[in-house]
């Protein structure tokens, strides 16, 4: 039934380009769009539109494998080409269902944290970004990739900064997310041209292939992977490069942060992931080894460095933010390890940390919207003052310690798995022994949530009062997510599986 | 050595430029300095685009037109820089168009061209990097309307107060 839906052919065939297209061109409506109320309609049906198109992508993908794409009918190479497989079809599934979520949720949120005239241009930054970063993910050209990482980095910048309604401290952290990000951009910019010296070329496959011809190319292309790897690393928060990340996250809107920790360092990571394994030749010495002693040393050294960082932050979004940057490096151990095992595990953690990443931020902020605190010390008896959303609170925040039955527990079996398959053991230890600073962070919150009784203002004690129905279905939906693919986990596993297999099984 | 260095010269413009700019966004205290320095940095790298893609003694890629020339003057006219100096040539053969017309095919296949392909991309470099700066310039002022200072240690300090003091549930602090 649902092929008869969705499979009228030019639907089918031009839904890759229409991905881009479609909210770059919306943002402009919205850009000059009076009402607020309009603005949020557009973005809600651009970003719902996006969906479908996406998992049409995405089914045309797990039917046939590839899905190509030649922009105004200019074959590749000459042409810039848009390229979709196993590997950045859930990617592109997974921006724009969150991208739809988020927007849901924004209706309200927004209401409480943005001025009203700043409101439509708001929601236009934030269709920019959401094109960008899926641009990004689907295209086939490399030059391309700098492009879309750009516009979705700069419209990300003026989205962190509109959180200065609600902290001053946002414009700070845009300026430094804005310095690192346009540096991070520069290095991989740099890379692209050392590259394009060695082939000669900057369609993704073509590189492949000439420096499959040239057996591994000259050191040109080492300069080039050095570049690449630290400008990528900056844009996905690597452990000694994610200093930009904990005052974005924490002083954006909820919408925003929301949508950023879910999908804007997942798309950088599979860029990283795209680079390393499909355009340079992973079995190369020198690749091999950065995989090894830099992504899988800074991978581990992220997780507890981040984790012990979070255990003490007081405040609930940045201690979210410091776990973020240490999911990350769990994701990176994974890639590190650069067997097909390992980067299965990876990329079973990138798409459940998505899922429970947004969920939990998507709670705070209707906590926020509510009662109007972030710190840990005041989510004091939340179970009794907002139920629903302390309950999706704590199904997303076991999901991230990575208690059984949830998405986290799959991934993080998954990569225990690989590292113990690989002979990885002091890996192992790594993974259990910051899963336990996990729990005390995350126990902090739930202890607040559970056993402690709700504040009382002048005697009285704080009235129930839960969040509004638009916020709930976003986060539920996610925290559902989180518990539904913990127990039912082919999906993503399966998903996961097709990627490792078009990074060629690993090394 | 020296021959080596003389070669690479444009490359050592590239780093030393490329070395300042970061220097300044490191070292920097003033917002405004650090947004210079980013856009040094940037500017190094389309010098890096720029040169990458000039070959020594080609020309601009405008492809000659070759066969009969008869209209020749009029079509290379519009071509730019590049085709002048062939028109004048043509014109010098005059009547001897149709003996020419074969060894222009040749010499077109000859001609050494620069590669137009980093330039391009360089252009759209440069209007990310605008983009990148008026954004961050735009940040600058309201920063400068919010704290009273554009130097990143005092706002430091303004922040490190700020969470000292404590939450104010109240004063979303303006």
């Amino acid at each position: 039934m649902l092929s008869a839906i969705l499979s009228p052919e030019w639907i089918v065939r031009e839904a890759p380009v229409a991905l881009i297209v479609l909210p770059l061109m919306m943002a402009v409506i919205t850009a000059i769009l009076p009402r607020e109320r309009l603005a949020w309609l557009v973005v809600m049906g651009t970003t719902i539109a996006c969906s479908v198109l996406s998992f049409i992508v995405l089914r045309e993908v797990l039917a046939n494998g590839v899905v190509d794409y030649a922009l105004g009918g200019w074959e590749p190479p000459l042409g810039i080409a848009l390229h979709v497989d196993g590997l950045n079809a859930p990617i592109l599934f997974l921006i724009s269902v969150i991208g739809a979520l988020c927007t849901l949720y924004a209706m309200r949120s927004v209401t409480a944290e943005v001025e009203p005239k700043k409101r439509p241009p708001f929601y236009a930054a934030f269709l920019v970004s959401f094109a960008g970063l899926l641009g990004m993910v689907i295209t086939g050209d490399a030059f391309n990739v700098f492009v879309f990482l750009e516009v979705s980095s700069i419209s990300t910048y003026v989205l962190v900064a509109m959180g200065s309604s609600r902290d001053r401290r946002a414009l700070n952290s845009a300026y430094n997310y804005l310095i690192l990000g346009s540096i991070g951009a520069t290095f991989f910019v740099i890379g692209l041209g050392f590259l394009f010296m060695e082939t000669g070329t900057l369609n993704m496959i073509d590189i492949a292939a000439t420096l499959k011809a040239a057996g591994g190319g000259s050191r040109v292309v080492q300069v080039a992977f050095a570049f690449i790897v630290v400008g990528l690393g900056l844009k996905l928060a690597m452990f000694p490069l994610h200093l930009w990340l904990p005052g974005a996250y924490a002083y954006s809107p909820s919408y925003v942060t929301a949508f950023l920790a879910a999908t804007a360092t997942k798309a950088a990571l599979y860029l990283l992931l795209r680079f390393v394994f499909t355009i340079f030749d992973p079995s190369a010495d020198f690749i091999i080894s950065s995989l090894t002693w830099l992504l899988a040393v800074l991978g581990v050294v992220g997780m507890f460095a981040a984790s012990l960082q979070a255990i003490f932050q007081n405040d609930a979004r940045r201690l979210l933010a410091f776990s973020s940057v240490a999911q990350i490096g769990y994701m990176l151990l994974g890639i590190g390890m650069g067997t097909a095992l390992g980067l299965t595990a990876g990329y079973t953690h990138l798409l459940g940390h998505a899922m429970t990443k947004g969920a939990l931020f998507l709670c705070l902020g209707a906590v926020w919207y509510r009662y109007g605190i972030t710190r840990v010390s005041e989510l004091n008896g939340l179970m009794k003052t907002m139920p629903l959303t302390a309950t999706a609170m704590i199904i997303a925040g076991l999901s991230l310690i990575g208690v059984p039955g949830t998405i986290g527990f799959i991934s993080k079996w998954a990569l225990l798995t690989a590292a113990a398959d690989n002979g990885w053991w002091w890996a192992v230890g790594a993974i259990v022994a910051t899963s336990i600073l996990a729990l005390i962070y995350i126990g902090r919150m739930l202890e607040a949530i559970l056993l402690q009784e709700p504040p009382k203002i002048d005697g009285e004690t704080v009235a129930r009062n839960e969040a509004p129905l638009t916020m709930l279905i976003p986060m539920w939906t996610l925290a559902l997510a989180c518990i539904y693919f913990g127990i039912n986990s082919a999906w993503p596993i399966e998903l996961a599986g097709r990627a490792a297999a078009v990074l060629g099984g690993g090394l | 050595m020296l021959t080596m260095i003389a070669e690479h010269f444009n490359y050592g413009v590239v780093i030393i430029l490329m070395m300042t700019g970061l220097y300044v966004v490191f070292a920097s205290d003033n917002m405004v300095k650090k947004l210079v320095g980013l856009s040094v940095f940037q500017t190094s790298v389309f010098l890096l685009y720029i040169t990458m893609g000039k070959v020594r003694g080609g020309v601009p890629p405008i492809i000659e037109p070759t066969g009969d020339g008869g209209h020749e003057p009029v079509a290379s006219a519009g071509h730019g820089e590049a085709a002048i100096s062939h028109a004048s040539e043509q014109a010098s053969h005059g009547a001897e168009h149709a003996a020419q017309a074969g060894d222009h095919a040749v010499q077109a296949a000859e001609i050494l061209y620069s590669n137009p392909l980093p330039h391009v991309l360089i252009l759209t470099a440069i209007v990310v990097g605008v983009a990148t700066l008026a954004v961050g310039l735009a940040l600058v002022v309201r920063v400068r309307e919010v704290y009273g200072t554009i130097e990143e240690a005092e706002i430091d300090a303004i922040n490190y107060a700020f969470d000292l003091e404590g939450y104010n549930p109240e004063g979303e602090i303006r």
